[in-house]
């Protein structure tokens, strides 16, 4: 293999690192060498995940193949993996388990975590109650007031969640928070990010626990296809959907697409197209693409769907963008709410709004290929979560 | 010699300790800012910490959150901040350091940043979320062009880490009093005596001793342990109180002199 990232420090090129207070430092230091020694343990801690993916999170997901849909885009073929039919539905519960389990085996009391959409903190408070410790998550008010639905569930699942008052009252604002109660209760507290962002170890931890969705398309395309698929889709927010997806292509001839919150379009501040538009700087962590003004002040930004909300990127897929590795491209606001109807309907798949971007991608890309070429679309979370927002435009 | 370590051997020589209180540049605004400096050197400060507003400040606490946010309001950027260096400069001595976040020194560009903080009068920089091992660019530019770098240690720092942070830090060392965010009354104080034994045995450079220090008593406390004692929110909260009232000064000096004096000795 020749892609090889991060480095010791914790670098993809010139991304990544560990821009922290040094209160946390040590703290990184703990979590990467019990993170290593985990990935080790093939007997004892992945054989225990494994087990919790299968017969907990309902995993492997299956690989469906979208025939109505094929058949009305009038191109390539298309699959859909379907981590919406995970447990919690959507992908980001193989994250938590993976790190909540870890935060066992480190002796940690307390978890917290941070939310946008909501969908990584009811994995969390899942993963947590499964795994019997106490939980807080932290929620930007705007969130907590357009994804109502999660905030009881997490409520439910014996989790306490904090409204997160400042700034634009979304995930930037979340992780602020949580960070600061983490430099606060640094002893006992396990942080579990959410996204492949955040300072070393997180990006390349979570890319790795996320990664499970490309190991499992790629044998399930296989078995299907006799051969890999051209186009890879996937939507970016932080990116660890997108990321999960590809890295086990990351050395395979197939063309991997991100697709970014375009909000009110580009040509307004409006958007979350951070890849697209923005700078390198730093950010909760890590050097990577940010949307900031020329003081270096960090932009706020907007998307329908709160999880694609931050003005940051994991800075793996900055590398992978300046590589040209992984091309990018962005999906408007009122482009995926026609995608979440018209997949609902065609499909009957109601998708995140999130998810909605790649595929409101896929109508522009798909009816331009050949038949016999094959796309798959992360189909990263269901919109159950989504519909009273939606039922509002 | 630097300001800065001139300053520490002055008063290492009359036996006293440094009191170093932490403002916001542009909090009320960039007038009262240059004002409050001179005054609380009026009132016994050895050096001032300017804070430089973030947008995302993960290491403070809701008081210099506030203020952060007040400065960004008028528009407050580091080529002003530069600006109100290089004016203070023209009527004190006293050893000016900023503190801030590195985003956006980084994006100023770090060569760039630190000649112009050397060509107005700057003496050091205190860099929140910037940890040594990030810091190689910086601190080669900070050396070269006679700008401190100060780096900072908590209770939870490794052996490891206080080796590389005293090795690191040049001006002084900053420990950072207890596991939190600025400005946590709430935290008490943890025991610092431990750590700052183990810097001493590694180096000779400065220590102080910052966050959650609030009254007299607790300045008092940090100065019979380290050489200088930095205070924040406690200074901030009273600038948030008085805003741009006529008391603004009275109020804050008062309070200055109150912790300076109990800093003075130990």
């Amino acid at each position: 293999m020749n892609y090889y990232f991060p480095d010791k420090k914790g670098h993809f090129g010139e991304f990544g690192g560990k821009f922290v207070p040094e209160t946390v430092m040590p703290a990184l230091h703990e979590l990467e060498e019990a993170y290593l020694e985990a990935k080790k343990d093939k007997n004892g801690f992945q054989a225990e995940l494994e087990l919790y993916l299968r017969d907990y999170a309902g995993r492997p997901t299956p690989l469906y193949f979208a025939e109505r849909l094929t058949h009305d885009l009038k191109g390539a073929k298309v699959y859909l993996k379907r981590e919406d039919l995970a447990h919690t539905g959507a992908h980001k519960i193989n994250n938590t388990l993976g790190q909540v389990l870890l935060a066992t085996k480190m002796g940690k009391t307390r978890i917290i975590a941070e939310t946008g959409a909501g969908q990584h903190g009811v994995a969390t408070a899942t993963a947590a109650a499964v795994l019997g410790l106490p939980c807080q998550v932290y929620m930007g008010d705007e969130d907590i007031r357009r994804q109502r639905l999660n905030v009881s569930r997490m409520k439910l699942l014996g989790a306490e969640v904090i409204p997160v008052s400042s700034g634009s009252c979304t995930l930037k604002e979340a992780i602020n928070e949580a960070m600061r109660d983490w430099v606060t209760n640094i002893r006992s507290t396990y942080y579990v990010l959410g996204s492949v962002v955040g300072p070393h170890p997180y990006p390349m931890m979570v890319r790795d626990f996320q990664s499970v969705i490309g190991k499992e398309t790629k044998h399930q395309i296989l078995a299907k296809e006799k051969k890999l698929p051209g186009y890879l889709l996937a939507c970016v927010g932080g990116g660890s959907n997108s990321l999960g997806l590809f890295y086990p292509f990351l050395e395979e001839e197939v063309e991997l697409i991100g697709i970014e919150a375009g909000g009110l379009g580009l040509s307004t501040p409006r958007h979350g197209a951070t890849l697209a538009k923005g700078s390198i700087g730093v950010l909760h962590g890590s050097k990577s693409y940010l949307l900031q003004d020329r003081n270096g002040q960090i932009r706020s930004t907007h998307s329908v769907a709160p999880g694609l909300d931050y003005p940051g990127v994991g800075p793996e897929h900055s590398y992978l963008k300046k590589s040209g590795r992984v091309k990018y491209y962005t999906v408007t606001d009122s482009d995926a709410l026609e995608a979440f109807r018209w997949l609902s309907q065609i499909e009957g798949i109601i998708p995140a709004l999130e998810s909605a971007h790649a595929i409101a991608y896929l109508k522009r890309l798909a009816p331009g290929l050949n038949r016999d070429e094959i796309v798959i679309v992360n189909l990263s979370g269901r919109g159950d979560k989504d519909l009273e927002e939606v039922s509002k435009k | 010699m630097s300001r800065l370590e001139a300053r520490f051997k002055k008063l290492k020589y009359e036996g006293k300790k440094a009191f170093i209180p932490f403002i916001t540049a542009g909090d009320p605004n960039l007038d009262l800012t240059k004002s409050l400096v001179l005054e609380l050197e009026k009132r016994g400060a050895d050096a001032i910490e300017l804070g430089v507003p973030f947008s995302d400040p993960i290491a403070d606490g809701p008081v210099i959150q506030r203020s952060s946010q007040r400065a960004l309001k008028e528009g407050i950027s580091l080529l002003k901040i530069l600006e109100l260096v290089r004016e203070l400069r023209q009527k004190t001595e006293i050893p000016l350091i900023l503190m801030g976040y590195y985003n956006p020194i980084f994006k100023f560009g770090e060569a760039e940043f630190v000649k112009r903080c050397s060509q107005a009068g700057l003496d050091g920089l205190i860099v929140a979320d910037l940890p040594p091992e990030e810091a190689n660019d910086l601190k080669k530019e900070a050396d070269k062009n006679g700008l401190d770098l100060i780096f900072l240690l908590t209770p939870v720092s490794s052996e490891e880490r206080i080796k590389l942070v005293s090795a690191s830090s040049t001006g002084f060392i900053y420990c950072v009093s207890y596991t939190g965010i600025t400005g946590d009354e709430r935290k008490g104080e943890q025991d610092l005596k431990e750590l700052i034994s183990k810097i001493r045995g590694l180096t000779s450079k400065p220590i102080g001793i910052g966050f959650g220090i609030s009254s007299a008593s607790s300045a008092q406390k940090a100065a019979s342990l380290a050489d200088a004692v930095i205070v924040g929110s406690a200074i901030v909260k009273r600038i948030e109180k008085y805003g741009d009232s006529k008391n603004l000064l009275s109020e804050v000096g008062t309070f200055a002199e109150r912790l300076a004096r109990a800093t003075s000795f130990d």
